[in-house]
């Protein structure tokens, strides 16, 4: 049923460095409905932003997509040509940053930059401007005129994550990719630019998925929340349930590593693996306490455990 | 209005940083004319003079005086425009420069622009296909870029497509039975043009064609190098994704997104290269019979025309300077974080 | 006795201690050499400069005519299977004066090279090290340098001098030492904020000793690299000098002074003028391609 908007199948991409093959996603699966803000949580490293640029396509040598399935709205976009994925970008699917003043152009203003989003070729120049202005209006940017004339270097971090959702925004998107849009920001700012995305993605009715590394702000923002440890998925459901009853190791020590006054700080001991030589098997098992046998040998699937929970470990098989 | 007052004063900045380097060149080019020599005024006047002579000059010309005083004296005369006589030629130094030097603008100018077409290119494709042939070609290109004496290339082009094949013209600005047209600004192109002389344009242009080609090789391996790099970093920016990120057509990216940004450092070299160009007429001017500075500079040094030797020194170091200020201030317009800093 | 026996004592400990400290760096020598081998381009570099220094060093010793001798009956003969090369306007045989003529090229550019890299280490050193006013004064200086062409500012001071083959030297060694302070400058700023600088000094180390000891030889790769390059370059410089005639005189065998001589024959003898040049571009080209790899080994070490 393609009741769901994107469905993210065994999606496997590799780095050919030449100090080796990282194995950055080793079989992702993922599932984002209409109108879901799903959150995609892992420490750095785990590939989530490789998961989203591999969603776009926008993965570069020396990384390539090696195999999987990404359907989304009905097509494989794996499978699109070129000129159609492109197509696909900033229309249907967008993207923002983790540092907005560096994803701008430095040498072209904001207001060139957003009319570029916004396509506006068949339009006259006058008409393109005053609808550009307009989106810098709804994002909240004081002096929407003047901030069109402006360039990147001479706008806060805020106010760039403003302009980067008008750009993103614009052509009212099904699906919103956010990656890390607020963790290099203020955090009285990261407050007013949930609210904002928040408040435009249900005006447009898109879907999010929301990238970070930070559970409680998942927590505040997601519907559901997808686990991700060094290239798949690990656990998968909706926040209530990730937060009262997680099932994999590694979800767990996650929650329990958020600092709570009076207790000790806790940690997952070990470090996280190598991409390039990752443990065989289960990638968590060195540093679960948990392990059995056989979770050095077999890597586990990602099986439904309970309704709309999904997990990948061999602890739950049944 | 805030802007403009940015970009006057870095231009105002600039501008005083080369009054003070000017300065420099004048101190560098007074001790090698007074200090340096073991005579300076024998160097001047040359090994022919009698020793009296040299005596009474010395005192004339106040070369016995203080070294400070003799300073004030150089910069005073260099302001105005007195750089000495050749004892060569006869005549004033300042106006044996005027005479020759737009030969060798016109050649420099030209081996520039061809410099700027073979380069960028290379430059560009180099970096796009990074470690494949044509990079592997274009780091060749570079390192015979430094590798090559200019004047050999030049000679060995003179007896492959001239003196071999006769598909070029040989040295000389116009074939030899051609008459110049009547000068107006020494440009030799320019002249022939607004005279109507069409036969002289373009066989002017015949002429350039070996020297600028050479010199423009060469200030093409640097201006590759620089592009390259350059495109290479800017093809690693964030931006460059949220471009492709938008969906953009790709001759959109590349063009308003990635060339916009990386040709930007490149245009610091063209100065260097320009400079590096004034070089390479003092080595070829000769074997071309091209009549500029550099046919004059080599004739001074044979002859040990000291006075000549310095006033071409000094004033291709002031060429360089100009030419090295004026692309600052380019790079500072062209780059929005300095114009509107 | 004792006194002896303690000294050599300290002497080791110091060495020791100084190869301790370096540890990381002499391993780091193992994984270079690994490098280079495996670099094509320092590979054929280093072929064609040892070649040279070779048959430079060898030369007097060659089965080669007499690169003097005068023998007008056999001028501007072509190259054959008795003048390899062919000979010049005089009859000298034109590869035996190629062949002598490494050998000064290779003198000058290691005498330049040698001379203005060290007047430049040290002043750059000083000048990164000790800041301040040192610091501006050396730094206004090399800006003053390069106000000029580089081989414009040779031929000033070549002019000046007087021609021949020792003021050539002086001239291009005077113009070349500005690069070198600027690296080695460069380096000293980078590397005196570091950690174990400062735990050097702390422990009482004196400036001199913290200089040499500590930060030169982190930027020496720098120097190194660039001081092959430079060979390149120098060599270029000096046999351009000696074709406008102010360098090296005849008779000398200078590969930029044969050039010159031979551009009077292009017309009909082309080999009196080409195939000297060629000896300039090989060895400028071994030079480059050398420092190009060394430069590109030095990349991925830092990499690392």
């Amino acid at each position: 049923m393609s009741e769901e908007l994107l469905t993210v199948r065994n999606l496997v991409t590799h780095f050919y460095t030449y100090r080796g093959i990282v194995k950055a996603l080793e079989g992702v699966d993922l599932t984002i409905g209409r109108r879901e803000v799903v959150g995609l949580v892992g420490e750095t490293g785990s590939g989530k932003s490789v998961t989203a640029l591999s969603i776009m396509r926008l993965i570069e040598p020396p990384g390539k997509i090696i195999s999987g399935e990404v359907i989304f709205d009905g097509k494989d976009l794996l499978k699109l040509s070129d000129e159609e994925i492109r197509s696909v970008r900033g229309k249907e699917i967008s993207m923002i940053f983790q540092e907005p003043t560096l994803a701008l152009n430095p040498v072209l203003t904001i207001g060139l930059q957003l009319q570029e989003a916004i396509e506006t070729q068949d339009l006259r120049k006058e008409d393109a401007e005053k609808l550009a202005t307009a989106m810098l209006e709804k994002v909240g940017l004081p002096d929407p005129e003047r901030m069109f004339k402006n360039y990147p270097h001479e706008l806060s971090g805020g106010m760039a994550q403003r302009a980067m959702i008008a750009m993103s925004l614009s052509m009212k998107p099904k699906l919103l990719i956010a990656d890390e849009p607020t963790s290099s920001l203020d955090v009285t700012v990261q407050a007013q630019i949930l609210d904002l995305m928040k408040k435009l993605v249900e005006e447009i009715g898109a879907s999010v998925l929301y990238i970070t590394h930070d559970l409680g702000v998942a927590a505040e923002t997601c519907d559901k929340i997808a686990v991700m440890y060094t290239g798949y998925i690990v656990e998968f459901s909706d926040v209530l349930t990730m937060f009262e009853n997680p099932l994999h190791p590694y979800t767990q020590g996650l929650l329990n590593a958020i600092p709570k006054l009076g207790y000790d700080l806790y940690t997952i001991g070990g470090e996280v693996p190598d991409l390039i030589n990752p443990p065989s098997g289960c990638r968590f098992h060195p540093r679960c306490q948990e392990a059995l046998d056989i979770c050095s040998k077999v890597k586990p699937q990602i099986t439904e455990v309970k309704k709309g929970h999904l997990v990948a470990c061999h602890l739950f098989k049944y | 209005m805030g802007f403009l007052m940015d970009l006057r004063t870095y231009i105002l900045r600039r501008l005083l940083l080369m009054v003070l380097v000017l300065f420099g060149v004048l101190v560098i080019t007074f001790l090698l004319s007074h200090v340096v020599p073991a005579d300076p005024i024998g160097a001047i006047l040359g090994p022919q003079a009698p020793i009296d002579m040299v005596e009474k000059i010395r005192h004339e010309w106040g070369f016995d005086r203080p070294l400070y005083e003799q300073f004030v004296d150089y910069v005073w005369r260099v302001l105005h425009g007195d750089l000495g006589k050749s004892i060569r030629t006869n005549r004033s130094v300042t106006s044996d420069l005027m005479n020759y030097f737009p030969a060798t603008i016109e050649l420099a100018t030209f081996s520039t622009f061809l410099a700027i077409v073979m380069g960028i290119p290379l430059g560009i494709i180099s970096a796009m296909k990074k470690d494949k042939i044509p990079d592997h070609f274009a780091r060749v290109f570079a390192i015979s870029g430094i590798s090559i004496p200019v004047y050999w290339l030049e000679l060995v082009m003179l007896i492959v497509f001239y003196y071999q094949l006769g598909l070029l013209p040989g040295p000389g600005r116009l074939d030899p039975y051609m008459a110049y047209p009547p000068r107006v600004t020494g440009l030799l192109l320019i002249d022939s043009l607004l005279a109507r002389r069409l036969d002289a344009f373009v066989n002017g242009l015949q002429h350039l064609i070996i020297p600028s080609f050479v010199l423009g090789m060469f200030g093409a391996a640097g201006i590759a190098r620089m592009t390259r790099s350059s495109m290479l970093e800017v093809l690693k920016k964030e931006y460059v994704r949220t471009a492709k990120a938008k969906g953009l057509r790709e001759r959109i990216v590349v063009t308003r997104h990635i060339l916009r940004n990386a040709l930007i450092p490149t245009v610091t070299v063209v100065g260097v290269t320009y400079g590096g160009l004034l070089e390479g007429s003092i080595l070829t001017e000769t074997i071309l019979a091209w009549n500029g500075l550099g046919q004059y500079a080599t004739g001074s040094f044979l002859y040990l025309d000291f006075m000549a030797v310095m006033g071409v020194t000094l004033f291709i170091a002031v060429i360089y300077s100009l030419m090295n200020l004026f692309v600052d201030i380019l790079y500072a317009y062209l780059d929005p974080r300095i114009r509107y800093g | 006795m004792g006194d002896g026996m303690f000294r050599n004592v300290k002497k080791q400990r110091f060495t020791d201690k100084w190869a301790e400290v370096h540890r990381y760096q002499i391993q780091d020598i193992k994984f270079t050499m690994y490098l280079w081998q495996k670099s094509r381009l320092s590979l054929v570099g280093s072929g064609i400069v040892v070649a040279l220094i070779v048959v430079a060093l060898l030369a007097p010793h060659l089965p080669l005519y007499d690169p003097f001798q005068l023998n007008v009956l056999n001028r501007l003969l072509p190259p054959s299977g008795e003048h390899l090369c062919g000979t010049d306007q005089l009859g000298r045989d034109i590869l035996t004066r190629m062949i002598h003529g490494s050998r000064i090229s290779l003198m000058i550019g290691a005498m330049v090279v040698a001379i203005s890299s060290l007047i430049g280490l040290v002043l750059g050193l000083m000048s990164g090290y000790f800041g301040g006013k040192i610091d501006e004064a050396i730094m206004r200086l090399t800006d003053m340098f390069f106000a000029f062409p580089r081989l414009v500012l040779a031929m000033a001071v070549a002019a000046a001098l007087g021609p021949g083959i020792n003021n050539t030297m002086l001239a291009i060694a005077v113009v070349s030492w500005p690069i070198y302070a600027r690296l080695a400058r460069a380096g000293a700023l980078q590397i005196k904020n570091e950690i174990y600088v400062e735990a050097a000094k702390s422990i009482g180390a004196s400036n001199m000793r913290t200089l040499f000891l500590h930060i030169l030889p982190m930027i020496l790769h720098v120097i190194v690299v660039q001081a092959t390059l430079d060979m390149g370059g120098v060599i270029l410089e000096a046999a351009g000098l000696s074709f406008i005639g102010l360098g090296a005189q005849p008779p000398s065998p200078e590969w930029g002074l044969m050039v010159s001589e031979g551009r009077h024959y292009i017309h009909m003898n082309w080999w009196v003028s080409t195939l000297p040049g060629m000896a300039i571009v090989v060895t400028a080209l071994g030079f480059n391609l050398l420092g190009d790899g060394l430069r590109d080994i030095f990349d991925v070490r830092a990499r690392r």
